[in-house]
């Protein structure tokens, strides 16, 4: 046996929530530089739990970051083709970093509260987008010294009406600085599973604690990073680094839905040339949906060929739906076999095993509306 | 009784009364997995050399290759396990076992595997 995955290099940091993680029996891995638990008590279970109750996810490798003054939007927005301005009190927003190529530095979340906006990075992206907001002139204040959870199930919604109840009355993207179970929190109607749900930014002193009093609740169970992979996968959510990168732009990834009108008259932010001929024109390839026909699961950097047997593109995110009991993937193809329905062929050790571009996401939203 | 040794790749390899060898994979390697979602077991009759990959199993965490433990010929494949890539974690040294190989050699390759004990003593140093 071999596992084919990469492994860790270096020392791990560890999350406020490490000896909690460690308690609870979470086998830990190296994840992005972070000593974080895979699963508890195993992937498929706490899959399943998610979508029927409620499961705590530690994302507290993700960066945070605010943005302070009243210039903050504007200038956010320079390095951003999403509506940052226009981002009401008390709402947050999915956003994309861009480069001057067009291409995909970080995909973010933008809230604002009063007086700042509070932005999530990627943990694999903290540093770079740091860098990136100070060459150009933000002036970023790091939360190092807090955490994050992520609540997450159609029961999570019944938690915070117990902790928190003024939160509970937060819609789906609204954002409050509140209290919950008298803990100061920053709190957000959200999350990257399809399933309605709440993130939690909370100081790292009380981080623990917190975690403690959700698992309390007889609805949350305790869930891993393999879970949070196999649930934005079902959702058709986007991984950086093998769904989207440096090289991939906002049009080809889909995520074009971002970039408000507004942005794409003005055309003011970095990369705006290339994402506007992407717009115009179409690009060469895009992110579609995949559903291998059989079992075996196609991973990241499978080759998939079109029926005429020519290149039509790769992998970039597969594994198996715990919730559709098969595999299902995503990846990028060339745009004349982007249709649903279309036929490909996926190169899966030496063979050729049939699948079907899919629509996305494979399993509903259930987000509150 | 049937004696079991086992491989740095933690594979379990029983020799049967009819001298052929039953290959599974270890507690330890289907618990380092998590949960087993798809298994491809090879076809029967292949010739497979030591050290060859000779089946996949993916859980839902990544894909990794069970190895041939010594050279020989496939002679049957567990069908089960294809059905129900679970029984693997229920019962990996039992119903979860994958193929049975013919040796292509005399027994001495099988002698020169880690008995339990010693098998018991590497995982220690992982």
């Amino acid at each position: 046996m071999s596992d084919r995955s990469p492994g860790p290099s270096g020392p791990l940091r560890t999350t406020p929530l490490d000896a909690l993680h460690r308690s609870l029996g979470g086998r830990m891995v190296g994840f992005a530089g972070w000593s974080l638990p895979v699963q508890f008590a195993g992937t498929l279970a706490e899959h399943a739990h998610t979508r029927a109750a409620a499961a705590l996810f530690d994302a507290s490798h993700m960066g945070q970051i605010s943005l302070h003054g009243p210039d903050a939007a504007r200038a956010l927005e320079r390095l951003v083709p999403g509506d940052i301005e226009g981002l009401p009190p008390g709402r947050q927003r999915y956003a994309l970093l861009t480069n001057e190529a067009g291409g995909i530095i970080d995909d973010i979340v933008v809230a604002r509260y009063p007086g700042r906006l509070f932005v999530v990075l990627n943990a694999s992206r903290a540093e770079t987008d740091i860098a990136h907001l100070r060459s150009h002139g933000l002036s970023p204040e790091l939360h190092d010294d807090r955490a994050l959870l992520a609540l997450q199930g159609p029961r999570a919604i019944d938690i915070v009406a117990r902790l928190a109840p003024p939160a509970a009355a937060l819609p789906f993207l609204g954002a409050a600085e509140t209290d919950l179970a008298g803990i100061p929190v920053w709190i957000s109607r959200s999350g990257y599973t399809g399933e309605d749900g709440f993130e939690i930014s909370v100081p790292a002193a009380d981080a623990a604690a917190l975690a403690g009093r959700l698992l309390a609740e007889p609805e949350v169970a305790p869930a891993g990073l393999a879970a949070r992979d196999t649930l934005r996968l079902e959702a058709g959510l986007c991984l950086y680094g093998a769904d989207i990168d440096m090289l991939t732009s906002p049009v080809e990834a889909g995520l074009a839905w971002t970039i408000p009108k507004r942005r794409r008259q003005s055309l003011d932010f970095l990369g705006a040339a290339p994402i506007h001929d992407h717009l115009t024109h179409g690009p060469t390839r895009c992110r579609v949906g995949i559903r291998p026909a059989g079992r075996a699961p196609a991973r990241s950097g499978t080759d998939i060929a079109a029926a005429d047997d020519t290149l039509a593109g790769s992998i970039t995110s597969g594994s198996f739906s715990p919730t559709l009991n098969g595999p299902v993937a995503m990846g990028y193809v060339r745009r004349d076999l982007a249709t649903e329905g279309t036929k490909l062929a996926l190169l899966v050790r030496g063979q050729r095993l049939p699948a079907v571009v899919g629509a996305l996401p494979f399993v509903p939203h259930r987000f509150a509306r | 009784m049937a004696e079991t040794r086992f491989t740095r790749d933690h594979e379990w390899v029983r020799l049967e009364d009819d001298g052929t060898l039953t290959v599974g994979i270890t507690d330890h390697a289907q618990e380092a997995m998590g949960d087993i979602v798809f298994v491809e077991l090879p076809v029967v009759d292949r010739e497979v050399v030591e050290g060859e990959s000779v089946a996949t199993v993916e859980s839902t965490k990544a894909a990794n290759d069970v190895y041939a433990p010594i050279s020989g010929r496939v002679a049957e494949t567990n069908e089960i396990i294809a059905e129900d890539p679970g029984l693997i974690n229920r019962d990996p040294t039992g119903e979860g076992w994958f193929y049975r190989l013919e040796p292509a050699d005399d027994d001495e390759n099988f002698e020169s595997l880690m008995d339990e004990e010693a098998y018991e003593a590497f995982l220690e140093t992982l």
